[in-house]
């Protein structure tokens, strides 16, 4: 065999392998999902109300009331339920590197990049299906998208984008972490930033100094731009903005992870 | 040095340190071909991060490795593909099955689709796994995950395994278990190193014994020959005082003090002849003994006479 096919072949042995291990612990992607379930209903049906006063029609896709916010906040969520996935990933990679499976691994003649490739790969799926039962629930609860298929085709490529470039990220943080424990706090931060940017309410309201911060984070931009493909509210530079966001974020972490992984502290 | 087999295992000059502390303070170590050599130790003299560094998981700083012939710097893939090793840590996957974890190690050894389930049967039944093979590693006991864990090892055949540690923290029957599959795999023409605190472990396993302590080899031959260093066993002596134990020593040629716990360890046969003689010149300067015991030569003797420390599980107790 090739060393190219061995690489594809380990890598999918290690795919295997970390999605089987996510079905055999399912409670820990039960717990990433129900969040942003929570924080949907949560701000739809306690906040959502008094919230969709401050949107024009124009933000939510038409609609008024708890409907038109609904509207509004669901791309945010979406996005939200990606940082929550992501959260699981640097907790599985944390275990592997804290076991003493890794070690195996790494005495064992297979392709160096398919442990880390098994993960992201794994991660992305999860990240997937997380993502389609959340919209699920959103459209469940009335949340109506007028996307058509190239719309759709967009928002379904961007959110992968942003989900792949979280996961390396999330990768990244779960082997600097020392413990589980770390790696499951680390990542915490990314659930927070949808609250800082457009995800619940227009960054346009906020306070001069966090309304800077909002725009210049990668969840703004990446919020506009979904919300616009699903919702139809105007888009501009946020597309571009939310690609190179999503690209820079996944280069720098992908070397980073690499590096961590190939030269990780003897324990 | 052991004739005529080439060696699977050649270390000369091995060097590592963390930081300030030096770990491996210029090793020398040769495992022949389809022996079992123990490198035996206290916690902290070196041996996992010499057999770490011999798998390829750490780099040396200096000294040169080879594993079946490759060498471990230039050709770590060369040396994987010969090697398998088993960890002080469990080295096993808690959320799949025994059968799944097996199955895992077949295909990342491509070992094909046949042939690799072949092999896992193969193993579970060898490792009296077959019957939990279906259960979640997380359920097993210390003893079957061991096992599976050398199983796991030896899937993909290789000519020389690593042992760190191989039966710490084991119930004396799994212990006694895993010594018997370790002995099997040696009667199977596998080169095997393993580290061990346990004196009675190398004496019982290995063909020859390297005695490591403080990131030196301190001793090195067959377990017959490191007791010969000692010869004929010794008259173990304790006294109620320094003061009687140094006049006591002062008495005996060759005879090793132990101050901590006033005792003296006369070398001798501890034969009717001898002991009489020594008897008599104890009671000739008048020194009383409080106990007299009479030891045959153990790897715990050797260890002390190379290292002037007591062996490591007395250290412990």
């Amino acid at each position: 065999m090739s060393s190219l096919a061995h690489t594809v072949g380990d890598s999918t042995t290690m795919l295997r392998r970390n999605l089987r291990r996510l079905r055999r612990y399912p409670s820990l992607t039960l717990l990433l999902v129900g969040m942003p379930i929570v924080f949907l209903l949560l701000f739809v049906y306690v906040f959502g109300g008094q919230l969709s006063h401050g949107l024009g029609t124009s933000l939510s896709g038409g609609r008024t009331g708890r409907a038109g916010y609904l509207n509004y906040v669901t791309p945010g969520i979406l996005l939200m339920t990606v940082a929550a996935a992501v959260q699981g990933t640097a907790i599985v990679v944390a275990m592997d590197m804290t076991g003493g499976i890794i070690d195996r691994f790494r005495t064992m003649a297979i392709a160096r990049s398919a442990v880390l490739t098994g993960h992201v790969l794994a991660s992305l799926i999860q990240s997937i299906v997380s993502i389609a039962v959340v919209l699920g629930v959103a459209v469940a609860l009335g949340f109506r998208p007028h996307a058509d298929v190239l719309d759709w085709l967009a928002a379904i490529g961007l959110v992968s984008l942003f989900a792949f470039a979280l996961i390396w990220l999330a990768t990244a943080l779960g082997l600097a972490a020392k413990s589980v424990e770390t790696a499951s706090n680390t990542p915490m931060i990314l659930t927070l930033l949808p609250f800082l940017g457009s995800g619940f309410v227009p960054a346009a309201s906020m306070p001069a100094g966090l309304r800077q911060f909002a725009r210049y984070q990668p969840f703004t931009p990446t919020t506009e731009t979904l919300r616009g493909l699903l919702t139809g509210t105007p888009i501009g530079s946020n597309a571009m903005a939310a690609i190179g966001w999503s690209v820079g974020i996944a280069l720098a972490s992908y070397l980073w992870a690499r590096r961590l992984y190939s030269s990780r502290r003897p324990v | 040095m052991t004739g005529t087999r080439r060696p699977a295992v050649a270390g000369t000059g091995v060097r590592k340190s963390f930081g300030e502390t030096v770990v491996l303070d210029g090793v020398d170590l040769e495992v022949a071909e389809g022996t079992i050599v123990a490198l035996l130790g206290p916690n902290g003299a070196g041996k996992t991060t010499m057999v770490r560094i011999l798998s390829t998981l750490v780099p040396a700083d200096a000294g040169d490795l080879t594993v079946a012939g490759h060498d471990v710097r230039d050709d770590p893939n060369g040396v994987r593909k010969s090697i398998g090793l088993t960890g002080q840590f469990s080295a096993v996957d808690e959320l799949l099955t025994g059968k799944e974890n097996l199955q895992l190690m077949a295909d990342l050894n491509h070992l094909g689709r046949a042939a690799g389930r072949a092999r896992v049967a193969e193993l579970l039944d060898r490792f009296d796994l077959a019957d939990a093979a279906a259960r979640p590693v997380r359920t097993y006991s210390g003893g079957m995950r061991r096992r599976l864990d050398l199983a796991m090892t030896l899937i993909g055949s290789p000519r020389v395994i690593f042992l760190d540690e191989p039966t710490t923290g084991l119930d004396p029957r799994s212990r006694r278990e895993m010594w018997a599959d370790i002995r099997r795999l040696a009667a199977g023409g596998v080169t095997i190193l393993l580290t061990t605190q346990y004196l009675d472990e190398a004496d019982e396993l290995a063909d020859r014994i390297a005695v490591l302590d403080r990131g030196r080899v301190v001793a090195e031959g067959t377990p017959d020959e490191l007791k010969r260093r000692i010869p004929g066993g010794h008259v173990r002596l304790r006294f109620a005082d320094p003061s009687t134990l140094s006049a006591a020593a002062a008495l005996f040629d060759g005879a090793s003090t132990d101050e901590e716990r006033l005792v003296l360890r006369v070398p001798g046969e501890g034969d009717v002849a001898s002991l009489r003689r020594l008897l008599e010149r104890l009671d000739e300067a008048s020194i009383p003994v409080e106990e007299l015991s009479i030891s045959r030569p153990d790897l715990d003797d050797v260890f002390f006479a190379v290292t002037g420390q007591p062996a490591p599980e007395q250290e412990a107790a």
